[in-house]
């Protein structure tokens, strides 16, 4: 499996290497001394299994034409995540297939320089292959032993407190926020003292509208839902290509949770009010921000 | 304070090199090694000398699960014990690393049974006053559901249910069970990630010897090893003074199969998890390699642990790195053949000069 990113690696390398002289050289002594590196396992992989040069130079590269010319994705609020510091990244959940939340990555990877380390779906690390292309990419384990050690670390983490409630919403509710679950995510940003950064995305839902499911075969895969689109699954897996819609991520202003006590993580009033205060936020600027982008699909 | 200290499992390599690095120690007086057979003759890099690989250290043949070692620690005054006769696997191949040989009812009548006996010695011992017990991360299990780096207090995800990992598991509990009970001992425990060295014979060393690395297909799992180095630092360190609790014990950062294979430079064959287990089963039915299940479930999904509360007890951190360990074993067993790596640098040549 590496091997083939490897090689795929070394085709982005050629393809983006059309220039000529010194230039190109310089590419090429550098892309071989990449695949030696790779060859010889001579890199490093934090405790997570984040392989941040595979991530940056292979699985990011095949994201970046969906994310650039695809979606057309422009980012607002940059400077609302701390630069060097610790930050919850919470953002709405959406789209049928978790797209968002690659795309999410790319914007803060791209946009911010900082790796973003996502926090992933039990489902997902059952899977051979993306269990473990998702721990390459820097995602981990929903879990507060994971986001606590993160945040300690002074890492960008992102979750979405929706989870499959919201992924799987029909297309009907579109940019309604679903509930939150019990606000692990808050408990976690009070116990590191980290400022939460609400995030809106405005896209996502309009790639794959999911305008039916079958539960009944959901439950027999033992998948959470088993979309119907307007393409999947008559057109096989043409019906897997996203719409084009156009993307805009905005990062809200921080809410800061040092004021709390540590403590204060396992008082349930806290945790909760906190939660509302940050969903309706999010809420707000989702609204916000979908009137500002207009039509899903501008006319070209 | 210290003056006589009993080390159990000496026939095992780090059993044999903890017992004469304490028979070095000066401030301590006696070492008695003890074990059902004396230690094989050293090999490895630190062998060589014609000396015993003992050292200083005496040999009483005695077995846990007899009622002679209670005779040996009191005759002796005994005050500092060392466990680490906790063996690993139960085929022919482990003989040689300290197992017992006769399948796996003897693996685990000498790991559990021989450590109740020998709690039980030094429960009725008025002049124990320190216990070091030698365990494993394999406590933790290994998991997709678990956290991504498990700490001293994380629960396993999943009891264990097989061989090793089991053993480890109720050795722990009868060591909780006896700190209970003698609160004025100091009781360590120690969870080594997997050893490695120029000295290991482990199943995971073995199958990093082999000439194709059979892999569970769409599985990368994180490894930790400890140098051997290392552990027995840590082991000298922890029966010289007082450091009770729990501690893991693991190099720095951890290495993904994937990256272990590159560096041995060795072919990977990806094999579906029920091919896998197959495979396994052949091997260890060949007594090739004895891979059980709970490696198998490690080969799947890793494990990572957590070693800040060593570092903050002891003042001191491993001084091999996952890496470095392991690359310090690959060192002892003859360069890595590169192929793949040869036939990239031929094209940078080809390429580059142009």
């Amino acid at each position: 499996m590496n091997d083939f990113q490897d090689r795929r690696a070394a085709g982005n390398g050629h393809a983006a290497g059309p220039g000529s002289g010194d230039d190109s050289g310089e590419r090429l002594a550098e892309l071989f001394a990449f695949l030696r590196r790779r060859i010889t396992g001579d890199y490093e992989v934090d405790e997570f299994g984040f392989d941040p040069e595979l991530n940056d130079r292979v699985l990011l590269e095949a994201l970046r034409p969906l994310y650039r010319h695809w979606f057309r994705t422009e980012t607002l609020g940059l400077e609302n995540v701390p630069a060097d510091a610790g930050a919850l990244i919470v953002a709405n959940h959406s789209g049928t297939l978790p797209v968002d939340a690659l795309m999410l990555q790319v914007a803060v990877n791209d946009e911010l320089g900082r790796p973003l380390r996502l926090l992933g779906a039990h489902l997902v690390y059952q899977l051979p292959v993306l269990g473990h292309l998702a721990r390459k990419s820097g995602h981990t384990l929903a879990c507060p032993e994971d986001a606590d050690r993160l945040l300690r670390r002074g890492e960008v983490v992102g979750v979405f407190p929706e989870g499959f409630k919201g992924i799987g919403k029909p297309f009907s509710e579109r940019y309604r926020l679903q509930r939150f679950g019990r606000g692990g995510f808050v408990a976690s940003a009070i116990r590191a003292g980290v400022p939460i950064v609400p995030c809106a995305i405005v896209g996502a839902e309009e790639i794959y509208p999911k305008i039916g499911d079958v539960p009944s075969l959901a439950r027999l895969l033992g998948l959470p839902y088993l979309p119907i689109t307007p393409l999947f699954p008559w057109l096989g897996p043409l019906g897997l290509v996203p719409l084009p819609s156009k993307w805009l991520i905005e990062f809200g202003e921080p809410v800061r949770t040092d004021s709390y006590d540590p403590e204060e993580a396992d008082d349930p009033a806290v945790v909760f009010d906190l939660t509302d205060h940050v969903r309706e936020t999010m809420q707000r600027r989702l609204d916000a921000l979908r009137l500002r982008r207009g039509a899903a699909f501008p006319p070209i | 304070m210290t003056r006589t200290v009993l080390v159990t499992g000496v026939r095992g390599h780090i059993g044999a090199r903890v017992a004469a690095a304490l028979a070095g120690d000066p401030k301590i007086d006696r070492v008695i090694g003890v074990d059902t057979e004396p230690p094989p003759p050293a090999r490895g890099r630190d062998g060589g000398q014609d000396g015993p690989v003992l050292g200083r250290a005496e040999f009483v043949r005695v077995a846990l699960r007899g009622p002679d070692l209670a005779r040996v620690i009191r005759d002796a005054d005994v005050d500092t014990v060392v466990h680490l006769s906790l063996v690993s696997g139960s085929g022919r191949g482990d003989r040689r690393a300290g197992g017992t040989g006769g399948g796996r009812p003897a693996m685990k009548e000498h790991n559990v049974i021989g450590t109740m006996q020998l709690l039980a010695a030094c429960q009725r011992s008025a002049t124990v006053r320190r216990v070091v017990v030698r365990s494993t991360t394999a406590v933790y299990g290994s998991s997709p559901h678990a956290p991504a780096v498990f700490t001293e207090d994380s629960e396993p995800v999943e009891v264990a249910h097989h061989g090793y990992a089991r053993d480890a598991t109720e050795v722990e509990t009868y060591v909780r069970g006896f700190a209970r009970r003698r609160p004025d001992v100091t009781t360590t425990t120690l969870r080594f990630a997997n050893l490695m060295g120029p000295g290991v014979d482990s199943p995971l060393t073995r199958y990093f010897s082999q000439p194709v690395l059979p892999t569970v297909l769409g599985f990368d799992p994180r490894l930790q090893f400890v140098h051997e180095d290392d552990a027995v630092e840590a082991l000298c360190r922890t029966a010289g003074t007082d450091h009770p609790g729990v501690f893991n014990v693991a190099g720095d950062g951890v290495l993904l199969l994937s990256q272990c294979a590159r560096r041995t430079g060795r072919p990977v064959v990806p094999l579906p998890s029920p091919a896998f287990r197959l495979v396994g089963g052949l091997a260890r039915g060949a007594r090739l390699v004895d891979f059980s299940p709970e490696q198998l479930t490690l080969m799947s999904h890793g494990r990572a642990v957590d070693t800040a509360r060593l570092t903050a007890e002891l003042g001191w951190r491993p001084k091999y790195g996952t890496a470095a360990a392991f690359d310090d074993f690959l060192r002892s067993r003859g360069g890595p053949g590169h192929l793949p790596l040869a036939a990239v640098d031929w094209l940078a040549g080809l390429v580059t000069k142009r």
